[in-house]
């Protein structure tokens, strides 16, 4: 779908590259905040120096009932130190700074866009540098809440297609997506285990029938060797609850941060962007 | 699937709409993944109201295995003990609708029957639900055993503490009782553990909700295998008075037990309808689960309805002596009629509905589940300022077996040893 601007968005962008590089992108997925908000800055800052193509930035949710135990403990951890929608598009802004070409895009639950009001939200996220919106519970039913009113704002709206979108949905939930398409392969919640590649190649042929955006696949991929693996046969490999499991165990005792933990997660995320670069060479 | 264009246009009684609203609340706030899990419900929902061989077996069951009808009973020691404190002439007619006898002791069994024949019909070989204060678990496990499937049933750190017999009571029924460690630990992290299984579980696994809340088309379902409280109640209420009554009054945590009484009298402009939530220590200390009283729209757990929550819309935890009104949101439905102002929603405290469960103990030898409790502590206080010939109907919605270690604490009494 177009945007409203005509332009193509950091998103298209980034894919066009990937693709005159022959390659698939390592799209990482931290929580904004995360363990608290200096510290998540720095991440944020590091990730595309350490290899992330795209980032994906999580709104913190009290009620994340689409993700596993470590996403779930990263949101609690910002909400800790008292993260909000409002300060994570401040994040944008600092990271914009010095980044005007990696995409980023926010992450969660619709409550908090809500509640922030989706007008003002849309034109701060837009102002902010903010690319595109992945909301969990906001299926093609409700399209008319957010992806819609998104999409007329220039941003991209990305959808996820699960093992349970059929080829009678497959092109509803294709519709109004924009940007690339979230394969999530497995049925269950972030961080579970992952479907083998056998299986995702496949559900990645079927949907190609139904749409030229890029596909990203997510859910489960922990190393480096299985982002390279789904980078071989998709667009992109998401990488999410290893990233956040990488912030948990650099934390003291305590629960803070400490010096390890900014290195500890770049240095994950360098390892899963080396092996989605020579995946296919 | 109902007629929409047969009702009339000034009804109450035409929602939810195709897309299951409730004006502004209700709709499908669910992951893609759950998404198909639902329509396939929706379609089978449909199918089975349409099945005669349907409601012959619901029926079948609600006779003979819940107990119903539930007598609709003159409240007659309470009315007069109400009377003995009212001025002169007032004290209203207290008759209460006696679902607390049903099989487990709840209306939830209602609900249940009503959705484990659903899973019945579309082949679904497990079961999971979530509960707060044991009733809804206690209800899902029975019919689960009765049916031969396995059940698993989520309930919050918190509550597993506070309602020990009941935890105890669904192991006896075969059932596996899984703790939800997140959060605030009660129902409404019960509630995202049993999404997170059904996600995960998405091929053999039907989620029986226990109240008139989460995705479309569960808030209608609910509902529709719930009003037969108010069916029931108008038909009865008739026989014993020759006319309705002048006011309905039912406790709200999600909703259930309201909306079933509530439903088939919403058309009736003369009933007074009243529903009561939990205010916990008073609405003014912000600790309590009175959700339209202190919250605003916002969507969680597959709805758009009241929610407690803070200005950046993370949810807030609720407070209620009462594990099943210990919830930050209410059915869209009861959002709807709070919008539309046809129901009338209050609050009562913890303490006055400890007191008010005293009270009932005391005068009617009935032990109130905390839950109607509250509904009772409305009643009591609306009847000492109607006249005498004023008829309130209040939904006993469930026995205070349960409750009796969490009524000992609060008195300050020890019963375990």
């Amino acid at each position: 779908m177009t945007q409203k601007t005509g332009e193509l968005t950091r998103i298209d962008r980034r894919f066009a590259q990937l693709k005159e590089e022959g390659r698939g992108a390592l799209v990482a997925f931290i929580t904004g905040g995360d363990p608290d908000i200096p510290t998540g800055q720095a991440i944020l800052n590091g990730l595309p120096a350490a290899g992330a193509d795209l980032i994906e930035l999580g709104i913190s949710f009290t009620d994340p009932m689409a993700d596993g135990p470590p996403v779930q403990a990263a949101s609690l951890r910002a909400l800790a130190s008292g993260m909000t929608l409002r300060k994570l598009l401040d994040m944008v802004r600092a990271f914009r700074a010095d980044d005007d070409d990696t995409p980023i895009i926010l992450m969660g639950y619709y409550n908090p866009v809500y509640a922030y009001g989706v007008d003002a939200f849309l034109a701060d996220a837009n102002e902010a540098g903010v690319d595109g919106l992945i909301i969990v519970d906001l299926p093609p039913e409700e399209d008319e809440e957010l992806c819609l009113p998104a999409i007329k704002a220039g941003m991209n709206f990305i959808r996820l297609a699960t093992p349970t979108t059929d080829d009678k949905r497959l092109p509803q939930v294709v519709a109004n997506t924009t940007g690339f398409l979230y394969y999530v392969s497995v049925a269950g919640v972030t961080g579970a285990q992952s479907a083998d590649t056998a299986a995702v190649a496949k559900e990645i042929t079927r949907i190609r029938n139904s749409t030229d955006l890029p596909i990203c696949v997510g859910f489960g991929i922990k190393t480096p060797e299985h982002a390279a693996e789904v980078a071989r046969i998709a667009d992109g490999a998401v990488v999410g609850s290893a990233i956040v499991e990488a912030v948990r165990t650099s934390l003291d005792d305590d629960g803070k941060p400490t010096p390890e933990t900014v290195p500890a997660v770049l240095d994950l995320v360098s390892a899963l962007a080396d092996g989605v670069r020579n995946a296919r060479a | 699937m109902r007629d929409q264009t047969e009702t009339k246009m000034n009804s109450y009684r035409t929602g939810p709409d195709e897309h299951g609203r409730f004006g502004l609340h209700g709709g499908r706030f669910v992951a893609e993944t759950l998404m198909p899990l639902i329509l396939d419900l929706e379609q089978a929902w449909n199918e089975a109201q349409d099945d005669p061989a349907f409601h012959e077996e619901l029926n079948y069951f609600l006779r003979d295995y819940v107990g119903r009808p539930s007598p609709l009973y003159y409240a007659e020691a309470l009315t007069e003990h109400v009377r003995g404190e009212a001025p002169a002439g007032k004290g209203a007619k207290i008759y209460f609708k006696r679902d607390e006898l049903n099989h487990t002791g709840a209306h939830k069994i209602n609900n249940c029957i009503g959705q484990i024949l659903l899973a019945k019909r579309m082949g679904k070989t497990r079961i999971i639900a979530e509960t707060g204060a044991g009733q809804h678990g206690v209800a899902t496990a029975t019919v689960a055993a009765r049916f031969g499937l396995p059940c698993v049933v989520y309930m919050g750190e918190t509550d597993i503490e506070r309602q020990k017999p009941n935890v105890f009571r669904m192991k006896l029924l075969g059932a596996e009782v899984v703790a939800a460690k997140s959060g605030s630990r009660t129902l409404k992290d019960a509630m995202n553990e049993a999404l997170r299984d059904w996600v995960t579980n998405v091929h053999d696994t039907f989620y029986i909700i226990g109240t008139v809340a989460g995705p479309h088309p569960y808030p209608e379902l609910v509902r529709e295998f719930q009003k037969v409280i108010g069916e029931e109640a108008k038909v009865q209420i008739q026989a014993a008075e020759g006319r309705l009554p002048d006011s309905i009054i039912a406790c709200i945590g999600g909703g259930s037990n309201a909306m079933g009484l509530f439903y088939p009298f919403l058309d009736d402009a003369d009933v007074e309808i009243i529903g009561v939530e939990a205010a916990g220590h008073g609405i003014e200390t912000g600790e309590h689960a009175a959700s339209l009283t202190g919250g605003r729209p916002g969507v969680l757990h597959g709805n758009r309805t009241y929610l407690l929550q803070d200005d950046d819309g993370q949810i807030t935890e609720a407070h209620s002596i009462s594990a099943g009104l210990d919830y930050p949101g209410i059915g869209p439905e009861h959002a709807w009629l709070h919008d539309t102002g046809r129901v009338n929603y209050v609050s009562a405290t913890d303490n006055e509905a400890l007191e008010a469960f005293q009270l009932l103990c005391r005068t009617e030898g009935i032990i109130p589940a905390l839950e109607p409790s509250h509904a009772i502590a409305e009643t009591v206080k609306r009847a000492k300022t109607m006249d005498q010939d004023k008829i309130i109907l209040m939904n006993l919605c469930g026995r205070g077996d349960k409750d009796i270690f969490t009524v000992a604490e609060a008195l300050g009494v020890e019963i375990d040893g």
